[in-house]
């Protein structure tokens, strides 16, 4: 008696990857060294936008604050309070005050609530673009910018941060949605491209600069600044996935699977993106 | 009676007023050529600067990208080695508008400027050099943009 | 207030490389809301740079610069320490002022 699940499976896997996965022909794959874009990427470089939020989050760091009338200058990272050098390229990690594994983002609203008496939850509810987001947004560049040119190297010590890796690479697997994607289904295979965009593979290191070590970054196209919880929340979007709440534990897992990946990659970030 | 203290200090208030319901002139700044801004060609903008007939020269450059990955943000760039070029202009010939910018040439600086336009398509870019005596030179390149930049 | 410019004046010789990026949204006024209301254009018109004091720079400016906009330019007979001084207005009058020392 044949089980017709399975075949149903096979038959979804492999109409899913005939459609959105253009793996590039080998006589492309020769032209894309001499790549047409390397000069306008370059450019963009001489002078990042990110800079104007990476000084903003800088300042917002030392300035005083929220109901508290504090600033966030003992805010722990995860490498000691106030220690900001180093601790984007080992986030996300266990925060024992927390009780949680957090992202970069929702540890900096954690010490903007606890330090500064900000609501979390109002923040959490704003666009990425607005308000105390946005401050959270600076706030993450200025500090991810602390970190460049080091290298990843995420704890996977506590019992808390294997499972978050874990649950990680699960959702990363997951599909779902109208079109049953995945984030497996751009970031699963080596070599694929949405029209101009190379898509790194993301089930493991695919190199400095590149993946999780491009983020926070500026994008061009739409003139804003996009930390890590943004650039989820658009790949929930493209998955046609339901919207993820701001520093939900699947963007942490996530965030925790990609970043335990990169380990030893060079961190660019604020990078500058199309 | 109305003191002219009073006037004065009320035609303050109204301009405050006004400016606070976002009815101010269009142009805050009064050297700003607007004419030179709503030209649709370069023999226009040129012309909005006091220039005549624009002429192709190599004694003007302008530099860019071949290829821009977001017409958002391009940047380019325009310089001349005319001695008595006194403006230097940058348009994009497919812009609704085509001039972007217009920069003094004094002795202060290298008559070469660099900024990032937007472009809604893929268009031929321009750096026009207008001298002193109103003689107009320019020089163009194409720029390929893979995905249009002006928003909406 | 607009957030300050990042300006960076780099020596090269005897002339100073100034970079400067700037934080403004310049709105075309040719894009709509998601009401289909026309988004007002506001945009920097009038850019100018001293050098110790001394005008070096003068700039008319269109909304086709592109968003948080980049200028490049070089400034003859720069030495290490000299103050550039950078500003802007817009087209509703705001203005911002920046400065950086020549290295």
């Amino acid at each position: 008696m044949s089980h017709p699940i399975p075949a149903l499976l096979l038959a979804a896997a492999l109409a899913a990857g005939s459609v959105h996965a253009q793996t590039p022909a080998p006589a492309a794959a020769g032209a894309a060294k001499t790549d047409p874009l390397a000069e306008y990427r370059r450019l963009l470089e001489e002078g990042n936008p990110a800079e104007l939020f990476e000084a903003r989050g800088e300042r917002l760091w030392t300035q005083k604050r929220g109901p508290r009338s504090a600033s966030l200058e003992r805010c722990d990272l995860g490498q000691g309070p106030g220690v900001v050098k180093g601790a984007f390229v080992t986030l996300p990690r266990w925060f024992e005050d927390a009780g949680k594994v957090m992202d970069l983002e929702a540890r900096l609203v954690w010490c903007m609530e606890k330090l500064q008496g900000f609501d979390g939850a109002e923040i959490a509810k704003q666009p990425f673009d607005r308000g105390e987001m946005a401050n959270v947004v600076a706030l993450a560049t200025w500090v991810a910018a602390m970190s460049r040119g080091m290298r990843f190297d995420l704890p996977q010590k506590h019992p808390q941060e294997k499972l978050m890796y874990e649950v990680g690479k699960r959702a990363f697997f997951f599909r779902g949605g109208t079109h049953d994607f995945s984030c497996a289904s751009c970031h699963g295979v080596a070599g694929q491209r949405i029209r101009m965009q190379d898509l790194p593979l993301l089930t493991t290191n695919p190199g400095d600069g590149v993946g999780f070590a491009a983020w926070p970054a500026y994008r061009v196209s739409a003139g804003q600044m996009w930390g890590m919880q943004w650039r989820l929340n658009d790949c929930f979007r493209q998955q046609r996935f339901p919207y993820p709440g701001f520093a939900s534990d699947v963007t942490v897992a996530l965030s925790t699977y990609m970043g335990v990946n990169a380990k030893g990659a060079m961190s660019i970030a604020p990078a500058v993106k199309r | 009676m109305t003191t002219r203290r009073e006037m004065l200090a009320t035609g303050s208030k109204v301009a405050a007023l006004l400016a606070a319901a976002g009815i101010v002139p269009a142009t805050a700044h009064a050297d700003w050529n607007k004419t030179a801004f709503d030209a649709k060609t370069m023999a226009e903008a040129a012309r909005a600067f006091g220039g005549a007939t624009p002429a192709e020269s190599k004694d003007v450059t302008v530099n860019g990208p071949d290829i821009a990955e977001n017409g958002a943000v391009v940047p380019i760039g325009g310089a001349t080695t005319i001695p008595n070029a006194r403006r230097l202009l940058l348009l994009v010939e497919k812009n609704p508008n085509v001039l972007a910018a217009a920069f003094d040439i004094t002795d202060a600086v290298d008559p070469s400027f660099n900024t990032r336009v937007k472009m809604g398509q893929s268009s031929d870019v321009f750096a026009v050099a207008i001298t002193a005596d109103n003689k107009v030179f320019f020089a163009k390149k194409e720029i390929k943009v893979t995905l249009g930049g002006c928003g909406g | 207030m607009a957030d300050p410019m990042r300006i960076r004046a780099q020596l090269q010789g005897d002339k100073a490389t100034v970079r400067v990026l700037m934080a403004h949204e310049m709105e075309t006024g040719q894009r709509r809301d998601s009401a289909g209301k026309v988004i007002p254009a506001w945009f920097i018109q009038e850019v100018t740079a001293t050098l110790n004091g001394r005008p070096v720079l003068n700039a008319q400016w269109g909304p086709a610069v592109a968003k948080n906009p980049f200028l490049q330019f070089n400034v003859r007979g720069a030495k290490a320490g000299d103050k550039v001084v950078v500003s802007w207005k817009d087209n509703k009058g705001d203005t911002r002022t920046d400065e950086a020392t020549v290295a």
